[in-house]
């Protein structure tokens, strides 16, 4: 047995999460090469996005495929951003788990810090090759250009090249990576994910060039930068026993009670006491002193302490105005409209959901509705089915709105829905940030917007289109009156003339009776046209 | 006389909606409802009805006018193109006789064979004429072989002289005439095979009855044709099925009528017909239980339904029946007969049945 662990023991080592991830790629995205492609697009576009809106920059993207070989792609990403500081380089890149947004409690992009430098080791690993960044920092500044390969054991960057160069931008960064991807049109597509970008973000201009070496250009629909991301402490209600113990042992305050109160958000000194009270351990206890079990204690007594919810201010939706103006621009319907929702909390987290809708138009009439969905301004493309959205679109009662759903499913119609979460944190089912997890509170908010947008689009339709509808029909009436008096002349014997002339008088003297008719029509089921067979029976009769 | 009153009829329809026209009023058409919650089982003639709810279509109404204008057409149509000239058409001719686009829209009278077969079933309701009446056939299924001269359109046909194929019944059996009848019975079966083997053994001459099949589901004209001869011949009437929920479904339309077609029960249903076999206790009597064929979930869900069918409720020698094919879980067809010999079945399984009158009510 000795002899066996000790051979076991040359086999055991450190696994680094550079390794980890190589190995399960699909973890971080990367299940396939059509899907890689987008997800370098992607990780690109929202770091840039994040950081020209941090330095409050009205975005200026600039994004590039170039199809090398058949299954070989070169991604260009351009922004007009801040720039990064030249020794920060390296790590951003070329060291995952490295970055600036994991710690913080804030409306943005990324989340965990893991995505760029992802893009990086999967072109390393399918092509052999590094990523090329060129950042700048100021007019002043030179522009700094890297090619960084990833120590994979290490987890660590491999400086290949560091040299100063030339670039007319004033500030900006560019990255250039090379990988094993696949392009193709349709669904979940990089032109799909570009233009559901414009769409959440109206504020941004994106030119985009493709491999068939197309260059569309997507205009901005609005001139001010969306409310700037206000961070925010944690809420005592959103913290996990691991965390809260992680946070204890690197607080910078030195009693319990200063903790409390300066780490997390809503603890005034009163809540402080209630919760120390409940856990029995001193307000004056020295934070990095508290073992597990107290830990533990304090924790219970978080959990049953009433506190006010999150500062919600935090947030920083699109704003009615700008998702419609995003709407109107990506998507051409007959009908727009859209609900912000009051901000609301789920573990703690303060979120906001807003929903928009487009109705007819050039939208496909006999398909599903196509539902576009966002959190913190970038689209979800995968994943729909598992994603809190499609639980509330299904559970929601379109019939109401005069759409037809058949039970549990999506319904179908002209309809674009557009439904977008920002939060501190956006729970996400996976670390490759596809679907929405299922908080009930999410859901409950999701349902509430649709509802209204329903609603509105329902007035809609029963003002403009069901009128329309319905002059058409009794147009109809029209054409049928002599069909009808000349089969009635053949029936009766009498003149298909006079027939046809009492018809006409009818229905110029009904008109008004019979347009109520119509809504009558509409909204009760019509009996006595159609037998109702079980459907057995109807296999089994002949004639 | 059948075809005057079917014209007049037809035209007092069309009077009474011009003058309703006259008067100014939306022209509008009442008729019994056909659909389920309007169907009744009649306990007292046993049989399938139409109950007294009725509807109303009106031609000024979206949702009724284009229905109202087909059923207006094909009475035209059936009038000027079938009564006048004394002609019959098939369901699918009317159809396309209707079939046109109206003028100044890209709309048709009819686009589907189910509208005019819907609004000729309408007209059956509105004016009380049957399909047949109103010189609309369908396809012609099934054959009579046996002691009886029938005259049609004016030929005269000896059935026992019509060699194994026998009579073709046509679709409407109204017109024909029964001249001569020297029968005991008649055995209607559902399979044209078990036709042909009792045709084969001069079965009819020897048992002195009339065999008559269409292959499966019995048609409208077999249905007529098999009430005229109970009715006018008083001749007693044998079903003989498979013994599945198929099968005993066709014994339970021939008797108390179908659902679809409950309308036209009076004219259709033969009350006093009785069942002959294949049943459960055949399976045993006859040791059938080695052919015994699986149930498959849609025979079950068959199964229950029919048992639970008003008129079978409380019968109990039929409840007797289902229960039994329930636990054998098996369904027998006609054929397994023949494993005990090629003429077992007109030898032996049915001159002992009808002989000791072992027959299911």
């Amino acid at each position: 047995m000795v002899e066996i662990a000790k051979e076991l023991a040359k086999q055991q080592r450190e696994i680094s999460v550079s390794e980890f991830f190589a190995k399960n790629r699909h973890l971080l995205g990367f299940d396939n090469p059509r899907k890689a492609l987008l997800m370098a697009v992607k990780e690109a576009c929202d770091n840039s996005l994040d950081a020209a809106e941090e330095a409050r920059i009205l975005p200026e993207l600039y994004v590039e495929l170039q199809q090398l070989k058949e299954d070989r792609f070169q991604v260009i990403v351009e922004d007009n951003g801040p720039g990064i500081v030249k020794e920060q380089i390296p790590k951003i890149f070329g060291k995952l788990l490295y970055g600036s947004k994991f710690h913080r409690l804030r409306c943005s992009r990324g989340q965990q810090g893991i995505g760029i430098s992802a893009v990086l080791l999967y072109g390393q690993l399918t092509t052999g090759k590094g990523m090329h960044i060129t950042s700048k920092i100021g007019s002043k500044s030179q522009a700094h250009y890297y090619e960084i390969h990833m120590d994979t054991q290490k987890n660590e960057p491999i400086i290949k090249q560091d040299e100063v160069v030339d670039w007319k931008k004033d500030h900006g960064t560019k990255v250039e990576v090379e990988l094993q991807g696949a392009y193709q049109k349709g669904k979940q597509s990089v032109d799909e994910y570009i233009k559901e970008i414009a769409l959440i973000n109206p504020h941004v201009q994106i030119i985009y060039k493709t491999p068939d070496n197309e260059t569309i250009t997507y205009a901005r629909a609005v001139k001010e930068l969306p409310k700037e991301a206000k961070e925010i402490k944690p809420h005592p209600h959103g913290v996990e026993l691991g965390v809260l113990i992680r946070m204890l042992h690197s607080t910078k305050a030195n009693t319990l009670s200063g903790f409390l109160q300066n780490d997390f958000c809503r603890v005034s000194q009163n809540v402080a006491q209630e919760i120390c009270e409940k856990a029995r351990v001193s307000l004056r206890a020295k934070p990095t002193t508290i073992a597990r079990d107290e830990a533990e204690a304090l924790y219970t007594a978080i959990q049953n302490t009433k506190i006010m919810a999150p500062p919600t201010d935090c947030l920083n939706p699109l704003g009615e105005e700008s998702l419609i103006k995003g709407l109107r621009k990506e998507v051409n319907a007959e009908f727009y409209c859209v609900v912000t929702r009051t901000p609301s909390v789920y573990r703690g987290m303060p979120f906001c959901i807003e929903v928009a809708l487009a109705y007819g138009g050039s939208i496909e009439k006999e398909e599903p509705i196509k539902i576009m969905r966002f959190a913190n301004k970038v689209p979800l493309l995968y994943q729909q089915g598992a994603c809190s959205t499609a639980e509330a679109i299904t559970d929601t009662a379109w019939k109401n709105y005069g759409v037809s759903q058949s039970k549990e499913s999506i319904p179908v119609g002209p309809i674009v829905v557009v439904v977008h979460m920002v939060s501190v944190w956006v729970p996400f089912t996976s670390e490759a940030k596809e679907a929405i997890a299922h908080y009930p509170e999410i859901i409950k908010e999701m349902k509430l917007a649709l509802q209204e947008v329903g609603r509105q689009m329902f007035s809609y339709i029963r003002k403009n289109v069901r009128a329309k509808e319905q002059q058409e029909r009794i147009n109809l009436f029209e054409k049928y009156i002599p069909e009808l008096a000349s089969a009635l002349a053949v029936l009766s014997g009498e003149k298909k003339v006079e027939i046809q002339e009492n018809l006409q008088k009818i229905l110029k003297k009904g008109l008004k009776d019979l347009l109520a008719e119509v809504k009558e029509a509409e909204n009760t089921e019509i009996k006595g046209n159609n037998i109702a067979f079980g459907e057995k029976q109807k296999t089994l009769e002949v004639e | 006389m059948v075809k005057q009153d079917s014209k007049k009829i037809l035209k007092d329809l069309g009077i009474r909606i011009v003058e309703q026209t006259k008067k100014g009023k939306n022209p509008e058409i009442k008729f019994p409802l056909r659909n389920l919650s309007n169907i009744v089982f009649d306990k007292k003639t046993k049989t399938l009805k139409l109950g007294d709810k009725t509807g109303t279509r009106s031609f000024f109404n979206v949702a009724h006018s284009k229905k109202f204008l087909q059923t207006i057409e094909i009475a035209s149509i059936i009038k000027k193109e079938l009564l006048d000239s004394g002609k019959h058409e098939h369901l699918r001719g009317v159809f396309y006789m209707a079939k046109r686009t109206i003028p100044g829209t890209n709309v048709n009278i009819v686009d589907e064979q189910t509208e005019s077969d819907k609004s000729i079933e309408d007209l059956e309701v509105i004016t009380g004429l049957s399909r047949e009446q109103l010189h609309v056939s369908a396809n012609k299924m099934g054959s009579i072989v046996g002691n009886i001269i029938i005259e049609d359109s004016g030929d005269v046909i000896d059935c026992s002289k019509l060699g194994r194929g026998g009579y073709s019944i046509p679709s409407i059996t109204d017109e024909l005439e029964f001249k001569k009848v020297n029968a005991k019975y008649i055995l209607y079966m559902e399979k044209a095979s078990t036709h042909e083997r009792l045709v084969e053994d001069r079965f009819w001459e020897k048992n002195q009855c009339i065999l008559l099949t269409s292959q499966g589901q019995t048609t409208r004209g077999i249905r007529r044709l098999l009430q005229r001869l109970a009715e006018e011949k008083d001749l007693p009437i044998y079903v003989l099925t498979d013994a599945d929920s198929y099968g005993w479904y066709i014994y339970s339309v021939i008797k108390y009528g179908s659902i679809s077609l409950s309308f036209a029960s009076e004219r259709l249903t033969i009350p006093g017909v009785k069942f002959l076999g294949i049943t459960m206790d055949d399976i045993i009597k006859y040791d059938l239980k080695k052919h015994l064929i699986k149930l498959e979930d849609h025979d079950l869900s068959r199964l229950k339904q029919i048992s639970d069918y008003e008129w079978f409720k409380g019968n109990k020698e039929w409840q007797r029946q289902f229960k039994m094919m329930k636990e054998f879980n098996g369904k027998v067809e006609i054929q397994a007969l023949s494993s005990k010999g090629i003429s077992f079945i007109s030898e032996k399984y049915l001159v002992e049945k009808i002989r000791n009158k072992e027959f299911l009510d």
